[in-house]
């Protein structure tokens, strides 16, 4: 991608350092100089929200730590002492609580942004799969996250996900003990997923780093979808982009803070300010809203195995994105059924999630089954399809062609 | 043939292949603890037992007791709810065996071969969903009895909906089988020994 460094040491330091670890060179070329394609637009901004994130979660969660108990007796009790006694603890945790759901905002932002300009296709899909096991690892922490103030919800939501595996034919209730470390969802489930909670994060920043540096051998996909042609499609990494994304990174901390101050418990379930009952299930049992669609795949088929099979592969199917599209071109502006069926698959999506969010019944059951077999089909049957018999607009040139257009269509409307 | 095969698998192939295999063979020793720890230790795995006196459970009343970590039902059913029970037929069950632990394994599950010793007023069961684990809800869905605007009998999994019959049997939603009836005996006529 980029040809020999532009970093010429200065100083006799810096050369000194340079020729024994030349960090510096590495950090200009990949976090200044990068080039990058001019036409991004807001859409794009959300990876470098995604890294943000992070970083907040990182950083609050390891405070929290400092004053949590990982002990079923106590665990309770101790994130009421963080909300209660611990100077400016309250701030701390909402800002944990709400950024996992702000993860998720983003995430799936990035994740629509990249179907829609088909960011998962040649030679993007190393990139795009290194993604997808980012979302998983990012789901994996966000559940073991949510059982730690071992509130009803907490309780209830580890055991109905740990029983997934119960599902796997002859092995699986010996899954299930071996998650558990018992008979059930106890002090031994707790600590468990209290180290792997702490552990995962790091993991996750490792793989992120991966999907950076894959993102840099192949470089940015476009809203034209077009490949990079020449120095004039590209700008510099920085200024244009850091203060681009850096904009960004304000508005959607000032959205973060918004439910941090204003409504912490939006998002959140009352019932999971009652204490873990391993005796009564509470009426009403949903998990976070980040996972109700694929909640709602796995209620809609009759059958427990079926079910969890299903909800699995939903989400696994997004690592054969790349192959299910059989589409040449890559951007979806430039393809008129694509560009149709892609908001039809979003409103699928999003009812999906309304329908596990409700109370199970037999004509929402049906719904959900039909909302499921649609997203499958997206993947299995539209997107293959779609990209053999659509007949796809006439793409532009090159990025700075369609940037130059779309320009001078600008000054001749301003005249 | 012979010389051509000693030439290619020469004595540096072999203790690449012995090292190799010595160093698998390492790890995956050295895996197995890790593995392992994370299953139940001796002292859970210790068949605890809980004894219940059943004469204060009134006939119509249901009580919900712990056992190994889990909640355990115990029914005093009512007449029209053994009824119920015996009236269906073993084609309508989702689930024809009567897992019962006390039984033999794959019996019918008549109402009869999911109680101990005959004693059909007293139902004792997980109240574990055999879907995905949560304790359904008493008195309740499609298969309880109905008398006048109360429901008696019939298990509800507000979790995913499945539905249980006054035996404690699937008949309808996601849930593979039917509750679960653990090891107990009768110690007296009214009191019984669950593990």
């Amino acid at each position: 991608m980029s040809g020999p460094s532009k970093y010429q040491p200065t100083s006799a330091v810096g050369k000194w350092f340079h020729e024994r670890l030349p960090i510096v060179a590495f950090a200009k070329d990949h976090a200044l100089d990068f080039p990058t394609p001019k036409n991004l637009n807001y859409w794009y901004t959300f990876g470098g929200i995604l890294a943000v994130m992070l970083v907040v979660q990182i950083i609050t969660g390891i405070v929290l730590v400092m004053h949590y108990t990982p002990h079923v007796d106590m665990a309770f009790a101790s994130v009421e002492h963080i909300m209660r006694d611990v100077n400016y603890g309250w701030m701390l945790r909402y800002l944990h609580m709400n950024g996992a759901s702000m993860f998720f905002i983003a995430v799936y932002i990035h994740m629509f942004r990249g179907m829609y300009y088909g960011s998962y296709k040649a030679p993007r899909e190393v990139l795009w799969m290194i993604g997808v096991i980012i979302y998983l690892v990012m789901m994996a922490t966000a559940f073991m996250g949510y059982v730690l103030p071992w509130g009803q919800m907490s309780f209830w939501g580890a055991k109905v996900i740990t029983n997934l595996f119960s599902a796997i034919p002859f092995v699986g209730p010996e899954i299930t003990t071996w998650l558990w470390g018992g008979y059930s969802v106890d002090n031994p489930t707790l600590n468990r997923f209290f180290s792997l909670h702490y552990l995962l994060p790091f993991v996750l920043a490792g793989i992120v780093f991966l999907h950076i540096w894959a993102l840099h051998v192949v470089g940015n996909n476009n809203p034209t979808g077009i490949s990079v042609k020449s120095d004039k499609d590209t700008v510099p990494f920085h200024p244009y982009y850091t203060l681009k994304d850096g904009f960004a990174i304000v508005v959607f901390l000032i959205f973060y803070a918004a439910f941090v101050f204003y409504g912490p418990n939006y998002m959140g379930d009352a019932v999971n300010y009652v204490q873990a009952n391993p005796l009564a299930t509470p009426e009403h049992i949903k998990p976070e809203w980040y996972y109700l669609p694929f909640y709602a795949i796995l209620r809609s088929i009759n059958n427990k195995l079926l079910g969890v099979v299903a909800m699995f592969s939903s989400i696994l199917i997004l690592l054969f994105l790349p192959w299910l599209d059989t589409s040449r071109v890559r951007s979806g502006k430039y393809r008129p059924i694509f560009k149709l069926e892609f908001w039809v698959f979003c409103v699928v999506c999003v009812a999906l999630g309304f329908v596990g969010a409700q109370k199970p019944n037999d004509t929402l059951s049906w719904i959900g089954f039909l909302l499921t077999l649609y997203y499958f089909a997206h993947f299995i049957i539209f997107l293959p399809l779609m990209g053999l018999l659509e007949q796809p607009k006439r793409l532009p040139n090159s990025i700075s062609e369609d940037v130059l257009a779309h320009s001078h269509g600008k000054l001749a409307a301003a005249e | 043939m012979a010389d051509t095969a000693h030439d290619n698998v020469n004595r540096r192939d072999f203790l690449m292949v012995a090292t190799g295999a010595v160093a698998g063979v390492g790890g995956a020793l050295v895996l197995w603890p890790l593995i392992t720890q994370m299953n139940p230790d001796a002292a859970v795995l210790a068949m605890a037992s809980i004894e219940v006196d059943l004469a204060p459970i009134v006939e119509g009343q249901e009580v919900i007791l712990k056992w190994r970590g889990n909640p355990v039902f115990v029914r005093h059913r009512t007449k029209p709810e053994i009824d119920a029970a015996k009236a269906v037929k073993l084609e309508e069950l989702k689930d024809p065996i009567a897992r019962n632990e006390n039984g033999k394994d794959g019996e019918a599950a008549s109402d009869e071969n999911r109680v101990v010793g005959g004693k059909e007023n007293f139902l004792v069961m997980m109240a574990v969903c055999t879907h995905l684990g949560c304790v359904p809800l008493g008195n309740s869905g499609e298969f309880a009895v109905v008398q006048g605007n109360a429901k008696t009998g019939g298990w509800f999994c507000p979790c995913h909906g499945s539905q249980y019959d006054t035996a404690g049997r699937i008949r309808k939603g996601p849930a593979p089988e039917n509750l679960p009836v653990p090891p107990y005996k009768y110690l007296s006529d009214t009191k019984i020994q669950i593990g």
